[in-house]
């Protein structure tokens, strides 16, 4: 992709080109944010929901070594057959064998965010292999050639008609057509072909139980079930962090999991998957990819808290008027730019500057992660490991020098007011980021300083 | 009760009648104030930016400025959040800690340790009220939509205490104004669209003035309104608290 070499701030900008286009979606992601606020101010006990999720996630993260083996065993036990993976690349090549073995070519796969993060349909395209994704924000994403921009609302970025001339192009639709009924309606149509035909499906894991071995998946579109039931084979595919202890938890995080996302009471189907049926293979894929490593990063352990509700993102005031694609990492938005610097801090270093640290998404996380304040931490790790460009780090080594001495402080202030005052061209040009949407500040006859020694002498 | 005065680099450089009215309505409300004249800046723009390890020489001026007060009173909530997360010294750490629980932001020093309940104050016009992130989410100056909890403001109930002061309802609460520190030129296009949508909010009901207790969001609307041309002015929340009445 050409984004690889730009960073938020430039593919922010690009975005921003289109001004009506960054409103349209800054209200739409909005909405959900103001739906979400409905939702979730209809239950007395949110902020408790939110403390006991919390809570419980960081008992899996503590202990997350004894729960991964006990649902293993349990799985197991219920006629799972459970792989594990270190990382991306085995996690694709376990996936690849399970299709090489049952020969099939073709595969449908419902969301998943976490075969997003390891791009396993680039790598099963290179082995001959095709997959359709049922998810329908995310089979229009892919008719589109592009990455889901939203965890949750894939084509969140795409206006119906757009998605019309995508469909007209692919599903044969007339010309103009873009009815979201009428589009629905054939992308059904196309997906229950598909379901018919595919041997092998592929879906996610919201919920993993360690107690009963079982594992539930959440859309709202049922097609991660059309898959599953009607395949010989079902892989599902989790990260190891999707553990939680005991069956009775799963009703904290089903409560708070879709309110968050799109201020839905539940979502609509919640489907329980615990052991395959007569005749069916199930696979689970347990995977790493760099979870142990952030596990063991005290100040940002907690991020794997996430349960990908996306309520993050909706509030985020950058995120909507950046777009999702702005982070040139799958999981974007404040919690994927918590998570990006774990696997490649090179490549995602610009992430957590992507922010003015207003601190709302950690206001609306349902199980309480600080993503602000890891944010602020995380700049302060990639600066040490020696990320910061040598322009910036020369301005805070001086800005540094200057304000930790009063009269290198008062002679700069002064200097700064006289050149807005009698020098304006030398600030209020195009050099100056600051100057192109907006007025310098206008220069004061005397600091606040200056003022006090004159009227305030003892 | 002696209160030390901390003014932000940029209100004493470029918004010097912030800090005077701030000076002024403490005096009005019987506080001795100080201000210690080799303060500089609290830190935040490095640290905000990563390079909070280059803070010690501030960290070091804040302490020996700031000692010895009862209490340290700023009109920035944002410049006060990072003093209590952050400010700290090996050679001194238990001072640092002390001083840092000293500081106070000015609309919460007024409504909790003056407790004021009534301002000489008058101003007759339609008032916006920016509710700065790190005063509002940092400092709890302010409810927030985000939250199930009970609703509240402090700069709010203040305001309320303003002769003929009529507060415009906004259609965003608490969004952030996109100022952000050294993000407002490092992420440019995102920054100043923040700023056009949150001044659009304001103008849109009506405001006159726009106000808040942290003059950098004002500083960033300001270069935005002017850009535009409008009339709407803004001004930090002390302004209009020590307006005669």
């Amino acid at each position: 992709m050409t984004t690889e070499t730009k960073d938020h701030a430039e593919l922010a900008e690009i975005f921003n080109k289109d001004e009506d286009r960054v409103d349209w979606h800054d209200e739409t992601l909005w909405w959900i944010r103001a739906k979400r606020d409905k939702s979730v101010h209809q239950l007395p006990e949110w902020e408790a929901l939110r403390e006991a999720a919390s809570g419980i996630k960081h008992n899996v993260l503590s202990n997350l070594n004894a729960y991964l083996q006990e649902f293993e065993s349990a799985a197991k036990a219920n006629g799972i057959i459970v792989h594990w993976a270190a990382d991306a690349k085995e996690h694709n090549e376990i996936v690849h064998g399970l299709l090489a073995e049952n020969k099939v070519t073709q595969m449908v796969k419902s969301k998943s965010m976490l075969t997003e993060e390891c791009h396993l349909n680039d790598y099963l395209a290179t082995h001959g292999i095709e997959v359709i994704d049922s998810d329908l924000g995310e089979r229009i994403v892919q008719l589109a050639g592009e990455a889901p921009s939203h965890i949750v609302l894939p084509c969140i970025h795409k206006k119906k008609e757009e998605i019309g001339d995508l469909f007209h192009m692919y599903l044969g639709t007339p010309s103009n057509m873009s009815d979201p009924q009428f589009l629905t309606e054939t992308a059904r149509g196309s997906l229950r072909e598909t379901f018919l035909t595919r041997k092998v499906a592929l879906t996610g894991v919201n919920f993993a139980i360690a107690e009963t071995g079982e594992f539930v998946v959440c859309t709202n579109e049922g097609n991660a079930d059309m898959g599953a039931h009607l395949a010989d084979v079902h892989i599902a595919c989790m990260g190891i962090e999707k553990l939680i202890p005991k069956r009775e938890h799963l009703g904290v995080f089903l409560r708070l999991l879709t309110r968050s996302a799109t201020g839905q009471p539940i979502t609509t189907y919640s489907s329980h998957f615990k052991k395959p049926r007569a005749g069916q293979q199930m696979h689970l894929v347990l995977v790493d990819n760099g979870r142990s490593i952030q596990l063991g990063r005290e100040d940002f352990r907690n991020s794997l808290k996430c349960i990908r509700c996306g309520a993050c993102m909706n509030t985020c005031p950058v995120y909507r008027r950046s777009g999702g694609h702005s982070y040139h990492t799958a999981v974007a938005g404040p919690i994927g730019s918590i998570l990006a610097p774990n696997l490649d801090m090179r490549k995602y270093a610009d992430l957590p500057f992507a922010s003015t640290l207003c601190g709302s998404c950690s206001n609306v996380c349902p199980v309480k992660i600080d993503i602000h304040d890891q944010l602020y931490k995380w700049r302060q790790v990639l600066v040490k490991e020696g990320y910061a460009p040598t322009g910036k780090k020369i301005a805070m080594q001086v800005m540094a020098k200057t304000l930790a001495s009063p009269t290198l402080y008062h002679a700069a202030g002064k200097m700064g007011r006289l050149t807005i005052k009698y020098a304006p061209f030398a600030v209020s040009n195009k050099l100056n980021p600051w100057y192109k949407q907006r007025e310098m500040p206008s220069s004061p006859e005397q600091s606040f300083g200056e003022w006090y020694a004159k009227n305030r002498k003892k | 009760m002696t209160v030390g005065l901390f003014i932000p680099c940029y209100v004493d450089q470029f918004y010097p009648g912030a800090a005077i009215a701030t000076l002024q309505l403490l005096e009005k409300l019987g506080v001795t104030v100080v201000y210690p004249p080799n303060q500089t800046c609290c830190g935040q723009p490095m640290a905000n930016s990563g390079f909070e390890h280059l803070t010690g020489g501030c960290n070091r001026l804040f302490i020996d400025n700031f000692s010895g007060f009862d209490y340290i009173v700023s009109p920035s909530g944002s410049c006060v959040l990072h003093i209590r997360e952050h400010l700290h010294d090996d050679k001194q750490p238990e001072l640092a800690k002390t001083i840092a629980h000293q500081v106070w932001e000015l609309t919460s020093f007024l409504t909790d340790v003056l407790k004021v309940e009534s301002l000489p104050a008058r101003f007759p016009h339609k008032v916006g009220v920016h509710q700065s992130c790190h005063g509002q989410r940092g400092l709890h100056l302010s409810s927030m939509t985000e939250l199930v909890a009970p609703n509240f403001s402090k700069p709010g109930s203040l305001l309320n205490m303003v002769k003929d002061l009529e507060l415009v309802e906004l259609d965003r609460k608490d969004e952030c104004c996109g100022f952000g520190g050294t993000f407002c030129v490092a992420e440019e296009a995102v920054s100043a669209k923040m700023g056009k949508d949150r001044v659009a909010d304001h103008l849109k009901h009506g405001a006159e003035y726009i106000t808040g207790a942290d003059m950098s969001c004002l500083m960033h609307m300001e270069g935005i309104l002017k850009r535009q041309g409008s009339k709407v002015k803004v001004l930090h929340i002390a302004e209009i608290l020590n307006s005669e009445g």
